[in-house]
């Protein structure tokens, strides 16, 4: 299949975003990031995704594929000449889809109220934070990856979130690697693969991006 | 790996959509299993063993190993077996189907269920407006397809198991018009066909129990306002 018409409409601070991108860097595929502004929603992220009009948004030969974890999937299906994101097993299939989907339902929302909230509330959802990533952590055990040997999808659903740790921690004036030093560990291995590092941006970009948010919205 | 000869249960409960998506993908399989219902006031020893994560039904048991989320399962079974396919084999085509059913769980069960049990009446107005604006994407998306699958069943339509029997259901028990035919006439036409769907049909609970339920439900909610 041909990489030639890949286009990704992105908002870089989105650990959604990353997952595509590391996906797509798995694969090797090359490919034209759109950034968007949130704030002014472009006509053809509208007309991509007029349900959502979310990013991220994969275009690949015209056609709109949307939501984060199938996007991935679709980028696994399509291109299937290295890097297998998901295993061929069924079984190991299902639960790579069951913690993607709890990663989904849990981590975003947990790490926003965390760093974007304060008080009482933010007491609560720090808990609930952590108590989400021990869960991840417990899964994880003592393998390498989610997947065991090779990085995979739970690893591509997870790590983005990394990304904004230093944010939360700052802001919930927390240690993640005091909570969870193996999921931290894990970051690191991940961190070391180029695929990786090249689709997050620098924890201290995101602790910026996160600082003007607070302001502009009047979250201090 | 599970071999498609080993033992296969489901923990479910009778009034569940999410139970009855899994019914239909064993059936359209002609997966003889072993079904267990759940009294989920008084949840069993094996269903939080098998889904500590959640606690919640529907959960398959394949062989020894369980597994959780209502559309997983159902891709689960989809790749063990494959007769009947409910996942198409265009990686495309796929991507829309797992997108429409997500859609469905993600925009359409929670909207249309708080429209029904949400004591306070801006709360309920607010979520009826989003079903409604849920619905249509639906209404756009099936047209004039016998089902979302094409000719034959597929992904979302057992996704849309909800929309087609306890959307009806629960509208009634609040005498409020979500899915009508005069709304939503591509999507109502669907609805009709696909509960009258001979797979569907011996998958679905008798009506009646599952009303009765919920009408309780209903009544208890508003009485304590």
């Amino acid at each position: 299949m041909a990489d030639s018409n890949v286009v990704l409409l992105d908002f870089w601070p989105s650990s959604y975003g990353m997952r595509v991108k590391i996906a797509l860097a798995e694969k090797g595929i090359s490919y034209e990031c759109k950034q968007e502004d949130l704030e002014a929603k472009s006509s053809l992220l509208l007309e991509m995704n007029p349900v959502h009009k979310m990013i991220p948004v994969l275009i690949h030969n015209a056609k709109p594929i949307c939501e984060s974890l199938n996007i991935v999937q679709y980028i696994d299906e399509a291109w299937k000449h290295k890097s297998s994101l998901l295993p061929s097993d069924p079984y190991k299939r299902s639960q790579a889809r069951f913690w993607g989907d709890y990663i989904d339902k849990n981590v975003y929302n947990a790490v926003k109220r965390v760093w974007s909230g304060k008080g009482k509330e933010q007491e609560e959802w720090k808990k609930e934070l952590i108590e989400c990533l021990k869960r991840l952590e417990d899964e994880l055990g003592d393998k390498a990856y989610f997947g065991g040997e090779e990085f995979g999808y739970v690893d591509v659903a997870l790590v983005p979130f990394t990304s904004w740790f230093y944010t939360v921690e700052t802001f919930g004036k927390l240690s993640i690697e005091d909570e969870c030093p193996t999921l931290v560990a894990w970051a690191k291995r991940c961190m070391q693969k180029e695929t990786v590092a090249s689709s997050l941006p620098h924890p201290e970009q995101i602790y910026a991006f996160a600082l003007q948010y607070k302001h502009r919205h009047g979250l201090q | 790996m599970g071999s498609s000869q080993e033992e296969v249960t489901l923990l479910g409960a009778s009034g569940s959509p999410f139970v009855c998506r899994v019914k239909i993908a064993l059936k359209l399989k002609d997966v003889e299993y072993k079904y267990v219902e759940e009294n989920l006031g008084n949840k069993s020893e094996q269903l939080l063993k098998y889904n500590p994560v959640h606690k919640k039904v529907p959960v398959l048991v394949h062989g020894e190993k369980p597994l959780a989320e209502s559309l997983v399962i159902v891709e689960y079974i989809d790749e063990t077996w494959n007769n009947n396919p409910i996942l198409p084999s265009d990686p495309y085509q796929r991507a829309l189907a797992r997108f429409w059913s997500k859609f469905i769980d993600d925009k359409i069960v929670g909207a249309s269920w708080k429209s029904v049990f949400t004591v306070d009446e801006k709360e309920r107005e607010k979520n009826v407006a989003e079903a409604y604006e849920s619905l249509q994407f639906l209404e756009n998306e099936i047209k004039e397809k016998k089902f979302f699958g094409g000719e034959e069943l597929g992904l979302v339509d057992i996704a849309a198991v909800y929309v087609a029997f306890w959307i009806p259901l629960i509208q009634e028990i609040a005498g409020l018009e979500l899915l009508t035919s005069e709304k939503f006439p591509n999507l109502y036409r669907w609805g009709q066909e696909f509960v009258n769907h001979p797979i569907v049909k011996e998958s679905l609970p008798p009506r009646d129990p599952v009303f009765g339920f919920f009408k309780g439900r209903y009544e208890g909610l508003f009485a304590s306002k």
